[in-house]
């Protein structure tokens, strides 16, 4: 079931797509606030530049976070885009964020540990959703493997609006957009400096960076996946979902982690439990 | 049948043998040869046996069965005389109930009693026994080097090593003969040996708080105890009495429910479940090598290994899925309260408590899936959980703390004894280690079985927690502070011994894992429940590539670099001194000072105990009132 | 060109500033003059900036605050002191507690007069700034440093 194709793909056009998608990202983020707003590039070039600064450290051993970080998420897109299970895929990208929180630790300063705290409590408020949307895809397709789960001829999410609702919203956090960007974010300025990423600096900071466009392109090969009945429908709904978060960024203020992560588990609860109770009531009659 | 006589007498044997011991020196060698002659008869068991199958044995079980009823009146009489002295009525009117239970079985019913094989051997016993061989062996080893500390800094409590090494190798034993028993009557003596060795243990410092809490382990037990004479008391007034294990697993579920609930019962007891959970957090005022052979290879998988024998019964049954439910709910409000723990031992606890759950949650759906799961879990989480409480015991005798806080940094002052606990922690939650395949496992059975998604649920909730209590634990000794003195010099071999091995042992078992599934757990599985459950080729190839990657990534640090600067830690521009300290307003000297966060008010402990003792009481009420439903009105 | 003049990221600390400069600085990121067209961020961050934009004098309480925040930042970097205060201290180089302008206490690269500095002079400070950045780059590459000297503890710059 492990296409090389699916691959190889992912790990040469991913960070193409990520970086332009970062890029197009700040230019309509700009445009909502009635700026101009950077090149599409922008993201390239942020990342070129991270790459020409000295190497500076907190510590030896942050640089094998980042790298870890760097590798296991590839691990995890690949993993995804090649067609393998889906839990697997899930819990690589847990071992993917573990190091990257594990990075932050390891610094020895109060942003960075706050920021690492935070990203503890992210991970935990959206990974009972993550989890419960690929129970909702084996529930309807019988299957956890990618591939099956992509081939499925009928739009998934019909059967499970609920679960993609709820899916929706941890996407915000995972994309760390506001009002969920309590870990880090995007923007200048937040109470926590940069949080998780306080510490890491040029070419170490750049990795992370290159990593955060696979990470977007996975997650939006998963919200592809409830649509996957039809390439273009699926294409379409995925630039609306991006594009809802966008707004979703630009309308609203960042949040507390409390209601982050109150909210999400009330969400994942209630919608999984409704869902798949459904399914499951669908599936006797 | 030599092999399962020496494997249940042996331990007996050295245990008497560490009465008589009079040096260190005699002591030192006759434990690290026992535990290595342990070790080498399971592994030869596993050798000569692991393809045989089921294997049954008869044994002259008439005189046997007298001398265990003695000593089972002799413990009786034991612990009534302790409960008395101690004026802890509720042990002595349990003790006094369960005897006369007993009494009134053996007088009554056991001439006509006859079970025909008392001992047998599968490949789960076979696991069972090689876990607690190697594991069991090698906390006693490691005991030898920890009591010797736990004395020299404990100088006010008396020096029973005799009498501690002898409990743990009784432990050991009776641990043997419950696993190999096929006889009821001789697993539930078993049952009782291990209930005394327990109290005793927990007990061992004679302060106040471990009296008490050894009374308290010992009064749940008792209570699983009773339910376990009454469920042998049930079946053997049968018209024809039932005794065996397997005759049980043989005869239709009405007929044996309502004992097989009433001994799942007692399985609750002795596995921590809630409302039972404040026994097994309170034993950690033990020395650690107690809790560690508490939590991993004896004791609460007593509890659950009789659950998982017991499961076909449970499949598919309502009281099965109430069962279920407490083991789920167990798990995720154990894990929850973890959370708010500081103290190492007791995090240790709770996810010990959470991972039974998890365990007894399977044995409840009782598919082929869920046992898969739940053997599973048994094997990794006895490896990992023995080095973790290794671990903690050994920081602890060196930085005189086991608070998670204290460990800070703990990978720059014992960067050895650190790396063994982040594998210990690594293991227990993270892809691509033994646990979380085996939660992989049993997300997969939940929701193959009827009304599973709600187990699904749950675990994925559950889940969520135990990670943040774990990478937040591995943050805080991963923390790169400046250096500080190594405090590793002074630990004794011995436990260098057991710490490595164990070590060893979690990353081997998740690269052989197949290898285990594929030769123990399956035909097991495929002998009691007629198919089995494994991963699919590519996922175990994809697992095995992550592990190759966790092992090589580590040495990505030895590769010539660029030259780098050092900067400090970014503190809003303060300058700060070599010790992460600086001056602030007026002058005063502050020192840097990072903390977990506890959660406290949503994981507090006493908060979520309540909710979680008052569900789970409800629930077994629940279990038993409709096993008798199913199994006597019905 | 290298990428470095493309993402110039910026570092803005307040020394004493009245905050007019500071207000001026902030005006920069509004939609009216929007310096995220050349890419231009304000980071709060020492680790990740490029350009160390000062306003106001340096007082004793924070001469240690800007080396530090110098000293934190990878190379290149470059240092803009905003304003006359930044430049030489302006109306307060009298006071007891000033120093007087950055440049007492941290090698300074462009010099913007004005009080305050106006949004347009800022923004060609930073594009000038941007020359320097390149120029030091090479320098750090040919020079093959790899690092450039640090400023020692309590000495002055240039
Ligand atoms: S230059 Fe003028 S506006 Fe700027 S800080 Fe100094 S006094 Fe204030």
């Amino acid at each position: 079931m492990i296409s090389l194709i699916g691959i190889a793909v992912f790990i040469l056009l991913a960070p193409v797509i990520g970086g332009l998608i970062a890029g197009v990202d700040r230019r309509i983020s700009a445009r909502m606030q009635g700026r101009v707003g950077p090149p599409v590039l922008q993201p390239f070039y942020d990342v070129g530049k991270l790459f020409e600064k000295e190497i500076t450290v907190a510590n030896e051993t942050q640089r094998f976070y980042a790298f870890s970080y760097f590798v296991f998420m590839i691990f995890t897109g690949a993993l995804f885009f090649s067609g393998g299970n889906i839990l697997l895929v899930i819990f690589a990208l847990t071992l993917a964020q573990i190091f990257l929180v594990l990075g932050a630790y390891s610094a020895y300063s109060p942003y960075s540990h706050v920021g690492a705290e935070r990203e503890l409590i992210q991970i935990m408020a959206y990974e009972p959703m993550v989890i419960l949307t690929a129970v909702g895809f084996y529930v309807v397709t019988k299957s956890f493997d990618v591939a099956t789960i992509a081939l499925f001829d009928q739009p998934l999410v019909l059967f499970l609006p609920g679960i993609f609702a709820g899916f929706i919203y941890i996407l915000t956090i995972k994309l760390r957009k506001s009002p969920f960007d309590i870990s880090t974010s995007h923007h200048a300025h937040q109470e926590i400096v940069k949080g998780v990423t306080t510490e890491f600096s040029g070419p170490t900071l750049g990795i992370i960076e290159v990593t955060h466009w696979y990470e977007t392109v996975f997650l939006l090969g998963f919200v592809y996946l409830f649509f996957a009945f039809s390439p273009i429908i699926g294409i379409i709904a995925v630039i609306l979902v991006y594009l809802l978060e966008l707004v979703i960024d630009n309308a609203s203020a960042r949040v507390k982690w409390q209601f982050v992560m109150k909210s999400s588990w009330a969400i994942a609860a209630i919608v999984s439990v409704v869902n798949l109770a459904a399914l499951y009531y669908l599936r006797m009659v | 049948m030599q092999l399962l006589l020496f494997l249940i007498l042996g331990p007996l044997i050295t245990a008497f043998f560490m009465l008589l011991v009079r040096s260190e020196r005699e002591r030192d060698w006759i434990v690290k040869l026992s535990a290595l002659g342990i070790g080498a008869v399971t592994a030869l068991l596993l050798l000569t046996l692991f393809d045989k199958g089921l294997l049954y044995y008869a044994f002259a079980a008439e005189s046997t069965g007298l001398l265990m009823f003695f000593i089972e009146m002799a413990i009786a009489f034991f612990i009534l005389y302790l409960g008395i002295k101690y004026k802890n009525y509720l042990v002595v009117s349990l003790i006094l109930l369960q005897s006369a239970l007993m009494l009134y079985l053996e007088v009554v019913y056991s001439p006509a009693i006859d079970v025909k094989y008392t001992l047998f051997i599968d490949q789960f016993s076979i696991i069972m026994a090689l876990i607690i061989g190697i594991i069991g062996g090698l906390i006693c080893v490691y005991a030898l080097g920890y009591m010797r500390d736990f004395h020299r800094h404990n100088k006010d409590i008396p020096d029973r090593r005799n009498i501690f090494f002898f409990f743990m190798f009784a432990f050991l034993s009776a641990m043997f003969g419950l696993v190999f028993s096929n006889n009821l009557l001789w697993v539930y003596f078993f049952w009782e040996i291990t209930t005394l060795c327990s109290f005793l243990l927990i007990g061992y410092t004679k302060t106040g708080e471990a009296t008490r809490n050894a009374f308290t382990a010992l009064w749940m037990n008792l209570l699983g105890g009773v339910a376990f004479a009454l469920a042998l008391l049930y079946l053997a007034i049968q018209p024809a009495p039932i005794m065996g294990l397997n005759e049980i697993l043989a005869s239709g579920k009405a007929v044996v429910l309502v004992p097989v609930v009433l001994i799942g019962f007692a399985g609750l007891t002795k596995a921590a479940q809630l409302p039972f959970s404040s026994w097994l957090v309170g034993a950690m005022v033990a020395p650690t090598p107690v809790s560690a052979l508490l939590h991993s290879s004896t004791m609460v998988k007593a509890g659950v290994y009789i659950l998982v024998r017991l499961a076909p019964v449970f499949q598919a049954t309502f009281s099965g899925y109430v069962l279920a439910f407490i083991g789920a709910l167990t798990f995720l409000i154990a894990s929850g309260i973890a959370i708010s723990q500081s103290n190492a031992k007791r995090v240790l606890a709770y996810s010990t408590i959470a991972n039974l759950g998890l365990i007894v949650a399977c044995a409840g759906i009782g598919t082929y899936e869920a046992i898969w799961a739940a053997i599973l879990l048994i094997i990794f989480h006895a490896i990992s959980k023995s080095l973790l409480f290794l671990a903690v015991g050994t920081v602890e005798h060196q930085i005189e703390s086991r608070d998670i806080e204290d460990m800070n940094g703990l990978i720059m002052r014992m960067p050895k004894v650190a790396a063994m606990m982040v594998i210990g922690i690594a293991g227990m939650f993270l892809a691509p280690f033994g646990m979380l395949i085996s939660k992989w496992a049993a997300i997969q059975a939940f929701i193959d079985a009827p009304f599973g998604f709600i187990f699904v649920i749950i675990l994925a909730f559950g889940s969520a927690l135990t990670l943040f209590f774990w990478a937040k634990w591995l943050g805080r000794l991963l923390v790169v502070t400046p250096a500080r003195e190594n405090l590793e010099t002074r630990i004794d071999l011995n436990i260098w011994i057991a710490l490595i091995s164990l070590a060893g042992l979690t990353a081997i078992t998740c690269f052989i894992f197949p290898v285990i599934s594929g030769t123990l757990i399956e035909p097991f599985l495929l002998q009691n429940y007629g198919n089995f459950a494994r991963l699919s080729q590519d996922n175990i190839i994809i697992m095995i590539m992550m592990l190759f990657l966790i092992v090589l990534l580590p040495l990505s640090i030895l590769l010539p670099r660029r030259k780098h600067r050092q900067l400090k830690p970014y503190m809003g521009g303060m300058t700060t001194n070599a010790d992460m300290s600086y001056t602030g307003a007026i002058n005063i000297k502050r020192e840097m000072k990072l903390s977990n966060y506890y959660l406290n008010s949503w994981f507090g402990e006493v908060k979520l105990r309540r909710i979680g003792i008052y569900l789970c009481t409800v629930l077994i009420g629940i279990m038993f009132i409709m096993a008798v439903y199913a199994g006597v009105i019905a | 060109m290298s990428y470095l003049s493309r993402s110039p990221w910026i570092l803005h600390y307040d020394a004493t500033s009245c905050n007019g400069c500071d207000i001026e600085v902030l005006a920069c990121l509004t939609p009216m003059y929007d310096v995220e067209r050349f890419g231009i961020i304000n980071t709060g961050n020492p680790k990740h900036a490029d350009i160390f934009l000062l306003t106001g004098s340096v007082n004793e309480q924070n001469r240690e605050v800007v080396r530090n925040l110098y000293d934190q930042m990878p190379n290149p970097k470059v240092v803009v002191a905003i304003g006359i205060c930044a430049t030489s201290g302006g109306v307060f180089r009298e006071c007891y507690n000033v120093a007087g302008g950055i440049d007492k206490i941290i090698p300074v690269d462009v010099y913007v007069p004005g009080c305050a500095a106006r949004p347009e002079s800022i923004i060609d400070g930073i594009v000038m700034a941007l020359g320097i950045l390149e120029r030091k780059r090479t320098e750090m590459i040919s020079g093959d440093k790899g690092v450039q000297p640090e400023l020692q503890q309590g000495g002055k710059a240039q």
